[in-house]
């Protein structure tokens, strides 16, 4: 039984769908695993023990019946918990949203459910998904499966750490400045952020709007192909996800390592890279140059100016976003007596007492570089530079397919090693940040260990080419041949 | 804008929507300062010409102004903290 939870997706509904084993198996396996081994890495929220048993007893029912099962038959899911599932309470790692069952389902749920997967719960993260160590949760940490006194990494730590654990084989993330690929890096997992407008964002909660993407998280890149298939396409109910057709993301893995164009952006990685990380991604660069790749020269000139350009922009959209979360109609109200019973004095206690100190820190940010006077300087200031960040990759682009940075400036951080200090925090996500301000997608793979903890490589692409993405992951997973390494804890 | 007054911090928490703590106020001025800091090599840069981009979808879509009825009213009472007579009910809005 045991093994069923070191497969990955796609051989999970293989065994499914060919009556190998039943989802019902599938699902016991992880229920145990997850009540045995999570005390000492605190994934889930809340659990969908009960409604997962029965789905599982629904799906193995129709294919006895002879339905085919979908792509993801019976495939065990970690949800972020910042996506609506109906059933379960949604908390975005926040006290504010205190209670709060939502009335309708995400988009990609829905999806994931038709494609057979089934939801075993919800996965710690930062506070609304601001944070990279998943320290800022109102509901405490998670742990790194490599090393317990280690983060995952975040905002979808969680999310990284049931994958790597082997509490499901398939993960959700949300990525709105690396939320998915820092913590995939952290826990040496694959995490893809699409493009903004791939998936459809419909029942996420927001963060910043023109920068937050939906994303799996997966002990490889098929099983990230499969999921991105499944949950990738326009939807009516999100006027920014795109008409274009979906990409044969899974055909693309066959695609031969020969012939990418990798671009390395040498003066973008001078930026202070741990010696251990840098000597994996350049091992791995050499490596995939003696398969056949061409490595190409390119300069992201304006790629070090991201985390400020980020932080004005991110921060104005996320005081936005969370202005709705004041007392009235979920959630959290604090209306104490000091409130002299008045309106606006209950939004303000309601607030200050619901949001952590992150999160009010970025609401603060962001009101002020939205503020009268200030609006110029700095918010206009921001999008301009995010301009030249885009052009910069269009500039690129041209002379290569993917370009490749490690996913991260260090390994996992210990607990408690960054908390003092937000910016020293935020420098976290230097790599990962460009693609957001430029919404161009980008793949986070394991390529080796530094000090026996995981190192992430990243591929980012133009936009709407996630097939060239998995092309390249690919590339890199044939380099340490089959199998995934899997932490002991 | 190395300092930040405790008095923009307070103007700016107000309009926030933020009742912060005495505590909390030098804190967040000091951790706001900082920010900006590092935020000033933005201003190194010659944006002469360049225009801000607010977003990376490819032009507009628009769908017909249609009501569409997703959620009944049960639906969307049901999390809130207070209602009545089927709204939402908030304290004292004038003369509070």
């Amino acid at each position: 039984m045991s093994d069923l939870t070191s497969i990955g997706a796609a051989e999970i509904a293989a065994l499914v769908k060919g009556k190998k084993t039943s989802a019902v198996e599938v699902i016991e396996a992880h229920i145990s695993r997850i009540a045995s081994k999570d005390s000492a890495i605190g994934v889930f929220l809340a659990h969908n023990t009960e409604a997962a048993r029965d789905e599982a007893r629904a799906l193995d029912a129709r294919i006895a019946n002879g339905e085919d099962g979908g792509p993801l038959a019976g495939v065990p899911l970690a949800i972020k918990d910042v996506l609506h599932v109906l059933g379960l309470p949604t908390t975005c790692g926040s006290k504010i949203l205190k209670g709060f069952k939502p009335p309708y389902e995400a988009t990609v749920i829905r999806k994931l459910r038709q494609a057979g997967a089934i939801v075993m719960g919800k996965a710690n993260m930062d506070e609304f998904a601001m944070g990279s160590s998943n320290e800022n949760s109102a509901f405490g940490p998670v742990r790194n499966p490599w090393d317990v006194s280690r983060v995952p990494g975040g905002s979808s730590g969680g999310s990284a750490a049931s994958v790597a654990a082997g509490f499901s084989p398939l993960a959700l993330g949300s990525d709105t400045g690396g939320s998915i690929r820092q913590p995939a890096a952290f826990c040496g997992v694959v995490g893809l952020k699409p493009t903004y407008g791939r998936v459809s964002r419909y029942g996420l909660v927001a963060f910043a709007s023109s920068l937050d993407q939906i994303g799996p998280m997966a002990r490889s890149c098929e099983d990230a192909a499969i999921a991105l298939s499944v949950i990738a396409g326009e939807d009516v109910h999100d006027a920014t996800s795109s008409p274009r057709p979906v990409d044969d993301y899974v055909g693309a893995l066959a695609q031969p390592t020969r012939g990418l164009r990798i671009g390395v952006p040498r003066g973008f990685l001078e930026s202070g890279v741990e010696a251990g990380v840098m000597a994996e991604f350049d091992k791995t660069i050499a490596a995939l140059e003696r398969d056949g790749a061409e490595i190409v020269d390119v300069v992201l000139k304006n790629a070090p100016l991201a985390i400020a350009t980020y932080y004005l922009v991110a921060t104005a959209e996320a005081s936005s976003n969370l202005a709705r979360f004041d007392g009235v109609r979920y959630g959290l109200r604090v209306d104490s007596a000091s409130a002299r019973g008045s309106l606006k004095d209950m939004y303000g206690e309601t607030r200050d007492q619901g949001f952590g100190p992150e999160v009010k820190r970025r609401i603060i940010l962001g009101t002020f570089v939205l503020s009268s006077g200030y609006y110029d300087a700095y918010y206009l200031r921001a999008q301009k530079v995010r301009t030249l960040i885009r052009r910069d990759f269009d500039t690129a682009f041209a002379s290569c397919d993917v370009i490749a940075t490690p996913t991260t400036p260090s390994t996992a951080f210990k607990l408690g090693e960054k908390t003092a200090n937000p910016l020293e925090m935020y420098l976290a996500d230097v790599f990962t940040v460009p693609a957001n301000l430029a919404g161009v997608p980008g793949i986070s793979v394991p390529c080796g260990f530094s000090n026996g903890l995981p190192v992430g490589l990243q591929f980012v692409g133009p936009m709407f080419a996630e097939a060239t993405l998995m092309r390249a992951g690919r590339a890199v997973e044939r380099l340490f041949g089959p199998g995934h390494q899997r932490p002991v804890f | 804008m190395a300092e930040i007054e405790d008095k923009l911090l307070t103007h700016i928490a107000a309009l926030a929507r933020l009742s912060l703590s005495k505590e909390e106020i030098p804190k967040f001025a000091h951790d706001l300062a900082e920010i900006l800091k590092y935020a000033e090599a933005l201003e190194q840069i010659d944006l002469e010409g360049v225009p801000p981009m607010s977003h990376a979808t490819e032009g507009e879509r628009f769908r017909p102004d249609e009501p569409r009825h997703e959620l009944t009213r049960d639906d969307a009472l049901r999390n809130a903290p207070d209602q009545e007579a089927g709204l939402f009910r908030v304290p004292q809005v004038l003369g509070g």
